[in-house]
């Protein structure tokens, strides 16, 4: 019962936030506000992860590739298919959704408890539209564009990682990444970003924004977010890769 | 004016509010009084539209909310002002931006019209030069009074405040009151004020409804309040034993019992429960 009025609830809140602002501006100056969060908020994490996810990957490659029949190049190729297709959208979405998620479902939720979001209503904004939706349109700005640099500094990273422990020249490795490139790939690497930028930021708002109670229910908000944001990536990236590829 | 109609409101089996009717006059301080948990804010959140009500009508100035349209629900949300409990300012802005933000949303006004009527109200409470200050490095009265500012930056008709004074002393609560009271009167606004703050009764109180376990019990004025008959309301008004002994020690000294500023030493002194009047202490 519990989980149907959840997505009752979900589903409305969706319905709520399509409706004419009252000033186009303060909308805009939210929604740059919010993109400028998500998307610096969590550059540096995901900078960082992605480097080391293609070096451990390029290492890991080459430790099981122990046949000489096999050329160098095919560890590059291995690390860009699996950066592309998997790490960088699923791994660093999923990380992303402990920062961006608690985040998110932490600031609604302190507002409700704070009674922010009562004192916007009163004033006579729509606040599912002005809170929620530049938070959603703020991910699915700049989510898909943490991923673009993800798959490059993973790419990189492998390339690094290749060349300064002596497993491969950096040129095989940059001939290999040129090697039966499919760019199908990246479109459904882009197709999963955005998928999961709308799960992250639209399940987070929605328990963040539907908090009850005080500080204690914000953590558990914030928790129950990244928790269900989870399982939601990992079943929509099972539902993709069986439905594109 | 505001005019409650039969209003009640239950959530799950549990009756919150039990068909209460009255009216909120305007130009006056209307007060809502009763102890934690008879109604009070969820009465003023049905009064805002932010609770709906099970049955009954709030009408404003011959506008019935409970049959507005949302359209012309938010057109009367823009003629209230709420000052909140916890002041509820945006913790992200300054004061400044926190007063300018209704300005921004619905007006049109070129920004330097909106930073002089957002001067202009800053200075009505007492707050100029706090301009670029972030709510968590100003104390609470003050977090009050900017919470006032926002509250009446758009001229609004209809006033609103939850608890003014939870987590103010005394004086600082006397400052609230007294302010809130005069922008009513400079604004002819209707105000409506949630409290169980005995001192803003006897203040600001022109116009009391006094609920009790989600029914209206009592209404009347803070001149007819402490001559009441009304047993419930006695209980609250009089719930410390000082103001009981303080009620006593009135009535005595109406009869000419006793001259009330030498006992009230006493009383000090001794405490009043434990108050025996003597001959000496009776009026000469």
């Amino acid at each position: 019962m519990n989980v149907f009025s959840s997505i009752g609830g979900y589903l409305l809140m969706m319905k709520a936030m399509f409706s004419k602002p009252e000033n186009f501006k303060m909308y805009w100056k939210e929604l740059m506000h919010q993109s400028v969060e998500i998307g610096m908020g969590s550059l540096g994490i995901v900078a960082v992860i992605s480097i080391f996810m293609g070096a451990v990957s390029a290492v890991q490659t080459a430790y099981q590739l122990t046949s000489p029949m096999l050329p160098k190049e095919t560890i590059a190729q291995v690390v860009r298919d699996t950066v592309i297709l998997e790490f960088a959208p699923t791994l660093v979405c999923i990380v992303l959704a402990g920062v961006v998620g608690s985040k998110i479902a932490g600031e609604l939720g302190n507002m409700r408890v704070s009674e922010q979001i009562d004192a916007l209503e009163i004033m006579g904004i729509n606040t599912k539209s002005y809170l929620v939706a530049p938070k959603i349109l703020g991910a699915l700005i700049t989510i898909p564009l943490l991923v673009i640099l993800a798959m490059v500094l993973g790419i990189y990273g492998g390339r690094l990682a290749g060349t300064l422990g002596g497993i491969l020249p950096g040129e095989t490795y940059d001939r290999g990444l040129l090697m039966n490139f499919v760019p199908k790939n990246v479109w459904f690497a882009m197709a999963k970003a955005y998928t999961f930028a709308f799960i992250i930021s639209s399940v987070s708002s929605y328990y963040g924004y539907n908090v009850k109670g005080g500080a204690l229910e914000i953590g558990r908000a914030s928790t129950t977010a990244v928790i269900t944001s989870c399982i939601l990536i990992l079943f929509a990236d099972y539902v993709l890769a069986f439905l594109i590829l | 004016m505001i005019e409650i109609k039969n209003v009640s409101k239950s959530f799950g089996d549990k009756e919150i509010l039990k068909n209460i009717s009255a009216v909120m006059n305007t130009g006056m301080t209307n007060l809502i009084i009763g102890t934690s948990g008879s109604g009070k804010t969820v009465l003023q959140k049905c009064m805002v539209g932010l609770f709906e009500v099970d049955s009954g009508d709030i009408v404003f100035d011959g506008k019935d909310l409970t049959t507005m349209s949302e359209e012309e629900r938010k057109e009367l949300r823009q003629q209230i002002g709420m000052l909140f409990q916890g002041s509820a300012l945006f913790d992200s802005m300054t004061v400044e931006e926190n007063v300018k933000f209704p300005l921004d949303m619905f007006t049109k006004w070129p920004t330097a019209k909106k930073m002089e009527r957002v001067n202009d109200v800053l200075e009505r409470v007492n707050l100029k030069g706090t301009n670029k200050k972030y709510p968590s490095e100003i104390s609470g009265g003050m977090k009050k009074r900017v919470g006032i500012a926002r509250a009446i930056v758009l001229k609004p008709k209809y006033l609103f405040c939850d608890e003014p004074n939870s987590g103010l002393d005394p004086q600082t609560s006397m400052v609230i009151d007294k302010l809130i009271h005069e922008i009513t009167k400079e604004n002819e606004m209707t105000t409506v004020i949630n409290t169980h703050d005995m001192n803003s009764v006897m203040e600001i109180g022109e116009n009391i409804l006094y609920l009790y376990h989600g029914k209206k019990e009592w209404e009347g004025t803070n001149k007819d309040i402490i001559f009441n008959k009304n047993e419930k309301l006695n209980e609250f008004i009089f719930a410390s034993e000082f103001l009981k002994d303080a009620k006593d020690m009135r009535m005595l000294e109406e009869k000419g019992i006793i001259d009330n500023d030498r006992n009230m030493d006493k009383i000090m002194r001794e405490g009043g429960a434990n108050l025996v009047i003597t001959d000496d202490d009776k009026k000469e």
